[in-house]
């Protein structure tokens, strides 16, 4: 909300200045958002009239001026500006004034003395552009300071309210609640009822009191609707961010801003019959006053004639039953819509009026007499006429229900001692009623507060006076426990370390994608999509991190990056059968050289084994204990030979791989791009360590070499032969795999290390052949492997 | 009985003229040696006189106990050398870079959220998670934000359905908390933090359409505004580990929270605002069973972004999702 501080002032009576003034608005919970002067400094700027204007000799554009700026003797004053005149009156920047950028100096201009400047109102900084002289009243007071005579001292104030505070949506409002934060006193403008001289008045048929408790209609006529709206008045506008539009559609404004009370005013040649204040009947539709036609709803209520909806209730009246210039009669609106009836109706049309604003937030329903009485002596100051009686129409309007403030309960929630007084005193600031005993208050929220229902409330005004400043930070006294840490439970700052340590730079992504990525990449045609979306290309929730992943990695290629491990962890999202689902993932990405270039090692481009065992520093601690498979398989991302879905203890739970060359194409990557993603919970458990019994004796170890079809998977031999438990063979491992000469087609060799001890006695040779025949058996039956000779 | 001591001179020549090991064990062989000159000398002791030999013997000794030492003396100087020659080609420039590994690093918000989590788990806060597709209910119902109340429109939300959104806050993990709370029978003190991610349809260089919160909850007999205003400054004195750091309260607005604040921070002579608090809201309570004449409560939400760019320095809010290596690398 805009205002402008010097009508503020005009109702409150406070000797803070204006950035005093701001910061208590600002500090009381009123944010203060924006305060600007309305007019740049200047000085020595007066209200001028000339007396003449002739030509100037040497110049065909210039006048030479006799000014009378309120001195015995006129000033000689050579002015350029076209409407120069005799007669005309304009401000007048007299030597030694200082202007918004230059200042002004006894000069010769062409040879002819000329003792100030005729202003612009851009010379004055009041506007950006300006064609000639700013043109005054005539009746403008010769000689008095410019700035007094537009009021150019003031402020526009812009307050952002919070919504609970729709009684601070107008001047009187806000004058209020200067009064209650600084004490100061009000000085409201006295309304009285206007003299009846109209017997003529219309019925109000309220049908929905419940909707409308209150409503106060009146005939005016005999009006001049062309009368011009006094510059007062405009200015106040204008200073509230309200261009005049006409005069009586601008007082309507006026009370809004003044009072706080939404008021319409129909063209009453314009309505057929009497008024009625109803829902709205199902097909009826309404020409709007912004030109716009709406099919209402039965729960829009309406303000209707005998032929039907003429407004849209406390949010826009309609069209043709508007004022226009040629209306003589007007029928002037002020009503009481309750807040449930109005709230979010503006949103789903797409108005959000002034009017709406207020109603939808809480109007003062004690008020709304008032506003019409002080209307209808607006528009017979401005525009004349003869007002009639109102019909007024009230129903059950809000309660206010008396609440209780404990002095205990006060000083337990602010943590701050308080005496009774004190209290007394700040709710007498604030203009409530109380009664009080027994440390208690039991207080009755006046009409124009909407937001005073429990205790709570009241606490949250007496610290708001009391100043939230002047409550200290104090730290808490609690009992102390020790929180529960879970051994077996991994953070997930655990594996984001680990994959810190492995290289991997983390990156955070949006949430919401490309749908085609979820489409195409991803293989998932139904995602979960917004309604909403920021823009189309961030239009569905994802279902893995992977896409995020790849256009980071396009991002910086692009910037010249040669390389890049990124990993991020976050929410994927799917949905089953209406319901929606999320998942923590972590999911990295290596692309690039396996290390940075350097001259200790050669070159070796990231592999598939690389990025497996970046895996396995996330399940490092998970999989202990537990059966961890990597089974080829094929997602839609993923190189066909080159992809695999993980297994632990047989749940799949997440995916390795290189990224298919299509996408690889796609994407413009010049190398090859590893992806792996792998559900985080799976990895956030891990076993108790049990302690064994550590063998003194030393193990034997025999190296083997076999040769079987190349097709068949290592990880099978090797869980086979873990699985077969082969007495005294603890340990099987692959240290060589080899393919070509000396090797048949379609063959290949593995190189096996076994270990193998007895914890009870050393091994003799007899007893690790025997081993390790049994072991070449098993090898041979399921695998028809051969010793490589 | 010749006398031997000449020999200790001739030794020591023979040895220091040995330019090896090798060479060094032929002329010790010389003279220590089956047939070498001292060997022999020893050995004719047995034909002296029982008198002469005690004489004899330790003279001969004597001469022996010279030429091992000068032997030992030898060897030791051609070790040294041999060792010296060795690591004399061993030597490296040592000066050269280190075998080059891939740096990682973590992202600067996760860098906050640790340091958040780590503060406030100091003081026995435990984390909270909640759904990011949060119900229409938990993210406004539930927190006292009725359908068509104008606080609405203070969140401008992504909406999935009618009757989801993502969340606008993350204080739905409040209600979420204190409801589970209830069901396993978990009395208060409950102190939580929910850190996570928001969302909100703005984009623009001061807004993300998501962004990062931490909501801060603690319910108890005996806590008050004057506490929350405590424990928020002592956070941020800690997190900006600034003793100077003071923390101002601006009476506000938020349906789930009465009394409710703005949070500004003392900053480079100014204020910044950090987020939102206050005391939790009787109807919050009541929606999760909890007796609001026993028990209060206060929570705040605070934005982690704008806590790591006033910590790092950072300028541009853009940085944060734009994920530029040049950007991430500096927060190693």
């Amino acid at each position: 909300m805009q205002f402008s501080e010097n009508w503020l002032r005009s109702l409150v009576n406070t000797d803070l200045d204006s950035q005093a003034l701001s910061h208590a608005l600002t500090m009381a919970g009123l944010e203060v958002e924006e305060m600007q002067p309305v007019a740049a400094a200047f000085s020595k700027v007066v209200v001028a009239k000339i007396l003449s204007a002739e030509k100037h000799p040497d110049a065909d554009r210039l006048q030479v001026c006799k000014v009378d700026v309120g001195l015995p003797e006129p000033l000689q004053i050579v002015c350029g500006a076209a409407n120069a005149r005799a007669g005309l009156v304009a401000p007048c920047a007299m030597v030694g004034a200082e202007l918004p950028g230059f200042s002004i100096k006894q000069a010769k201009v062409r040879g002819i003395e000329s003792f100030g400047m005729m202003c612009s109102s851009k010379e004055l900084g009041l506007s950006a552009e300006a064609t000639g002289l700013l043109e005054l009243d005539s009746d403008a007071l010769i000689g008095q300071d410019i700035r007094q005579y537009l009021d150019l001292d003031d402020h526009l104030l812009t307050l952002k309210l919070t919504p609970n505070r729709s009684d601070c949506l107008s001047l009187t409002g806000i004058a209020r609640d200067v009064a209650a934060i600084t004490g100061a006193t009000t000085r409201f403008e006295v309304i009285s009822p206007a003299a009846v001289e109209l017997s003529q008045r219309k019925a109000v048929a309220v049908t929905e009191s419940s909707a409308c408790p209150r409503y106060c209609g009146r005939l005016i006529s005999g009006i001049n609707a062309q009368a011009i709206t006094p510059a007062w008045m405009v200015k106040r506008l204008e200073r509230s961010g309200l261009r005049t539009i006409s005069a009586v559609v601008d007082i309507t404004n006026y009370v809004l801003l003044a009072l706080g009370q939404p008021m319409h005013a129909f063209d009453a040649a314009k309505l057929n019959g009497d008024v009625s204040v109803r829902f709205a009947n199902a097909g009826e539709s309404l020409s709007l006053l912004n030109d716009q036609t709406i099919q209402l709803k039965t729960d829009d209520l309406v303000i209707a004639d005998a032929q039907g909806a003429i407004g849209l209730a406390g949010i826009m009246g309609g069209k043709p039953t508007a004022v226009s210039d040629e209306t003589t009669d007007v029928f002037l609106e002020s009503a009481f819509f309750v807040p449930s009836v109005i709230a979010g109706k503006a949103r789903r049309l797409g108005l959000s009026t002034d009017s709406s604003y207020r109603f939808e937030r809480g109007v003062d329903f004690g008020n709304t007499r008032n506003a019409i009485e002080y209307a209808t002596t607006l528009i017979q100051q401005i525009c004349g006429g003869k007002a009639g009686d109102v019909t007024e129409v009230i129903g059950t309007l809000p309660a206010r229900q008396p609440v209780k403030l404990r002095m205990a309960r006060l000083v337990s929630v602010l943590g701050i001692a308080f005496e009774q007084p004190k209290v007394a005193q700040l709710l007498t600031q604030l203009g409530f009623s109380f009664s009080v005993g027994d440390e208690v208050f039991t207080v009755t929220p006046p009409s124009y507060r909407f937001d005073i229902a429990i205790e709570e409330d009241l606490i949250e005004e007496i610290a708001r006076l009391h100043g939230y400043d002047h409550i200290p930070a104090t730290p808490p006294v609690a009992t102390l426990n020790m929180l529960a840490v879970p051994e077996q439970q991994l953070h997930l700052n655990q594996l984001r370390d680990g994959l810190v340590f492995a290289g991997y730079q983390e990156v955070v992504t949006y949430s919401f994608v490309d749908e085609s990525w979820e489409r195409d990449l991803l293989g998932n045609s139904a995602p979960i999509k917004l309604k909403n979306p920021i823009a189309s290309n961030l239009s569905v929730m994802r279902s893995s991190l992977w896409g995020g992943l790849l256009d980071t990695l396009s991002y910086n290629l692009n910037r010249k990056q040669e390389r890049a491990s990124l990993f991020e962890i976050g929410a994927v999202y799917h949905q089953e059968a209406g319901v929606y689902h999320e998942s923590t993932r972590i999911s990295g990405l290596a692309y690039g050289s396996a290390k940075p270039e350097q001259w200790a090692e050669s070159s070796k481009e990231v592999d598939f084994f690389d990025a497996k065992a970046h895996v396995e520093v996330l399940l490092g601690a998970t999989h202990t204990g537990r059966q961890l498979v990597y089974e080829k398989a094929v997602h839609s991302a993923l190189h066909p030979g080159q992809s695999a879905r993980i297994l632990l203890d047989g749940k799949a739970i997440g995916w390795l791989g290189k990224l298919h060359p299509k996408w690889q194409q796609q994407y413009d990557f010049a190398k090859s791009t590893f992806l792996f993603e792998m559900d985080a919970d799976a990895l956030l458990s891990r076993h108790l360590p049990a302690y064994q019994e550590v063998s003194k004796l030393l193990p034997v170890r025999r190296d083997l070499a076999i040769v079987l079809d190349e097709n068949t998977a290592v990880e099978t031999v090797l869980t086979a032969v873990k699985k077969a438990n082969i007495p005294l063979i603890k340990e099987v491992a692959l240290f060589d795999l080899y393919q070509g000469r000396g090797i048949a087609e379609s063959k290949k060799s593995l190189a096996l290390s076994v270990l193998m001890h007895d914890t009870q006695k050393t091994l003799t040779d007899v007893e690790a052949d025997t081993a390790i025949a049994n072991l070449l058996q098993l090898l041979q039956n399921d695998f028809d492997a051969t010793l490589r000779n | 009985m010749a006398d031997l001591t000449h020999l200790i001179a001739e030794a020591q020549a023979d040895f220091a003229s040995s330019a090896s090991m090798n060479d060094l064990e032929i002329a010790k062989a010389k003279y220590l040696g089956k047939s070498g000159s001292l060997t022999d000398a020893l050995k004719g002791l047995g034909k002296l006189s029982a008198e002469e030999r005690p004489v004899a013997g330790a003279a001969i000794n004597v001469v022996k106990q010279a030429v091992e030492a000068a032997l030992t003396a030898r060897r030791e100087s051609l070790l040294n050398a041999e060792q010296a020659k060795q690591l004399a080609q061993e030597s490296i420039d040592v000066t050269l870079p280190a075998r080059a590994q891939s740096q990682g690093g973590l992202h600067p918000v996760t860098l906050t959220l640790r340091r958040v989590e780590e503060l406030f788990h100091s003081i026995g806060f435990e984390v909270a998670t909640g759904p990011e597709i949060e119900t229409d209910f938990y993210n406004f119902t539930a927190l006292n934000i009725p359908e068509d109340h104008p606080a609405r429109a203070m969140h401008d939300t992504f909406y999935i359905d009618e009757a989801n959104v993502l969340r606008t806050h993350t204080s739905p993990v409040q209600i979420r908390y204190m409801e589970n709370a209830l069901k396993t029978n978990k009395a208060p003190p409950l102190k939580i933090i929910a850190p996570g991610r928001v969302y909100r349809v703005d984009s623009d260089a001061t807004h993300s359409p998501m962004f990062h919160q931490v909501e801060g909850l603690w319910v108890d007999e005996d806590i008050s505004f004057a506490n929350l205003k405590g424990v928020v400054q002592d956070f941020l004195q800690k997190f900006f580990e600034r003793d100077d750091l003071t923390v101002r309260f601006r009476p506000s607005f938020f349906p789930f929270t009465e009394p409710s604040a703005e949070m500004d921070m003392s900053w480079n002579g100014g204020w910044l605002e950090i987020g939102g608090c206050g005391m939790v809201h009787p109807e919050v309570f009541k929606h999760v069973n909890i007796d609001s004449e026993k028990y209060r409560g206060f929570a705040f939400g605070l934005g982690v972004e704008r806590l790591t760019m006033l910590r790092y320095g950072v300028n541009d809010l853009r940085h944060f999702f734009n994920n530029d290596l040049r950007f991430l690398s500096q927060f190693k």
